[in-house]
């Protein structure tokens, strides 16, 4: 794609802008894709989004690292704010179809962690939900009890992939096998498999690819990033529309990059810093009125009319 | 019948009397133990290893002690040792009986990397 031609339009943002482009869960940041560029409105200003649901349109929420488990200072309550997470997905403009878990379903892969956040998730609206699996759901069994639970019909360490409405959905497994100093990584098996998955498809179908790790190098020095992600994503470059969706690291970002937008959500459990700005990666502290602001839920709009791809934050404030 | 539970509860007694010998010689043998072996310890502390290079005698026993709110595992590059997912204040020993360097990390996190060298 002639990227740099795009990148500028009636919006006056550039690419390079959003390349730099960093959001915090509770902004209410809007995105929109148009032809391959991004636009950025403020929430509330979103123009007819919501509104009018036409034909062929698909509307899904990613939820991430939901941490069942975590009992330390900053969440106390991680239940609590699951089923926050869950009023906000019932009460969106649009009912979504389905849910994608983006991993960290639990802390520590304990079974009674996996129970709870079935049971809360049984009340969203959305009945069907796909997962991927995070570093804490695959603890000392290599991950044999979420693909008991979730990944039944999965391949290898439960990477899969599915059609809705004409969009194609590519579920990929990046934290498993991990290497000493390296990053997460899909290994040579789920690369064979992805690179398969997508030959026959047609250049305009709409692509969105979800994983657990970044698949694009947000921070290596914190391990946030996906050693081996280049090769799956030139696997994609043929595709119109590439929207990646990714967690792990519990904050809101978002980077364009010719056709793929990359975008982490929050998490519904605790924020995790911003790269560099502490000590490591670990959960973040803050005063009890501003947690929910830092946590939330994504959702995700599809307009086939309108090659429009919409993305919004919102949190559990 | 009251001879019967008299002489089971005699019984009782000297089983729980045995025990406690048993016991008591046990925990003094494990003291001794304790005494020769030499330890280190390790800390793992905002997502890094502390020290990261720990030098040690052969036959120490190296504890490993998770001290974040996030679990991490202790795994040794060849798989040599390996501990499970240890939640806050958990810990992982393991003895290292033979000289060279053993290079380890932790699984869930990998840029975590640390290195034992025995001497």
């Amino acid at each position: 794609m002639s990227d740099e031609t795009n990148g500028n339009h009636h919006d006056g943002v550039d690419r390079r802008g959003f390349l730099k482009c960093m959001a915090w869960a509770g902004t209410g940041a809007l995105y929109i894709m148009q032809g391959g560029v991004l636009k950025s409105y403020v929430m509330g200003a979103s123009p007819q989004l919501g509104a009018g649901s036409s034909a062929g349109e698909l509307s899904f929420v990613q939820i991430s690292d939901s941490h069942m488990g975590f009992n330390k200072a900053a969440n106390g309550d991680v239940v609590g704010t699951l089923k926050s997470a869950v009023d906000k997905i019932n009460a969106l403009p649009i009912a979504p179809e389905f849910i994608l878990h983006t991993g960290d379903i639990s802390h520590l892969s304990k079974p009674e962690e996996f129970d709870t956040v079935d049971q809360v998730l049984k009340s969203a609206i959305a009945k069907e939900i796909f997962y991927v699996p995070g570093e804490h759901d695959v603890l000392n069994d290599d991950g044999k009890q979420y693909l008991e639970r979730y990944g039944k019909a999965t391949n290898g360490s439960g990477w899969y992939s599915f059609d809705k409405k004409g969009v194609h959905f590519i579920g990929l497994v990046n934290v498993m096998n991990l290497k000493p100093g390296g990053l997460g990584s899909l290994g040579h098996d789920q690369l064979e498999w992805l690179e398969h998955d997508v030959k026959h498809r047609k250049a305009s179908t709409p692509i969105v690819v979800f994983a657990h790790m970044p698949l694009w190098s947000v921070y290596p020095e914190w391990g946030w990033g996906t050693e081996d992600s280049s090769q799956a994503l030139s696997y994609l470059k043929k595709f119109g529309s590439v929207t990646v969706l990714n967690g792990h690291i519990h904050q809101l970002m978002q980077k364009v990059e010719g056709n793929v937008t990359f975008h982490t959500a929050a998490s519904t459990a605790f924020p995790q810093p911003q790269p560099g700005k502490a000590e490591s990666p670990g959960p973040m502290t803050v005063p009890a009125g501003e947690l929910r602001g830092l946590l939330g839920i994504t959702d995700v709009n599809f307009v086939h009319g309108r090659h429009a791809l919409a993305i919004v934050d919102s949190s559990l404030k | 019948m009251r001879e019967g539970i008299q002489k089971a509860g005699r019984l009782a007694r000297i089983a729980l009397a045995s025990t406690l010998i048993i016991g008591g010689s046990a925990n003094l043998l494990a003291q001794a133990e304790a005494a020769k072996v030499p330890t280190a310890e390790v800390k793992i502390d905002n997502f890094s290893f502390g020290p990261a290079l720990l030098t040690v005698a052969s036959g120490t026993k190296v504890t490993w002690t998770n001290r974040d709110d996030i679990p991490h595992t202790v795994v040794a590059d060849d798989k040599a040792f390996k501990s499970k997912a240890l939640d806050t204040d958990e810990t992982f020993s393991y003895t290292f009986d033979k000289p060279g360097a053993y290079p380890y990390f932790c699984s869930i996190h990998p840029h975590m990397t640390g290195t034992v060298v025995v001497k």
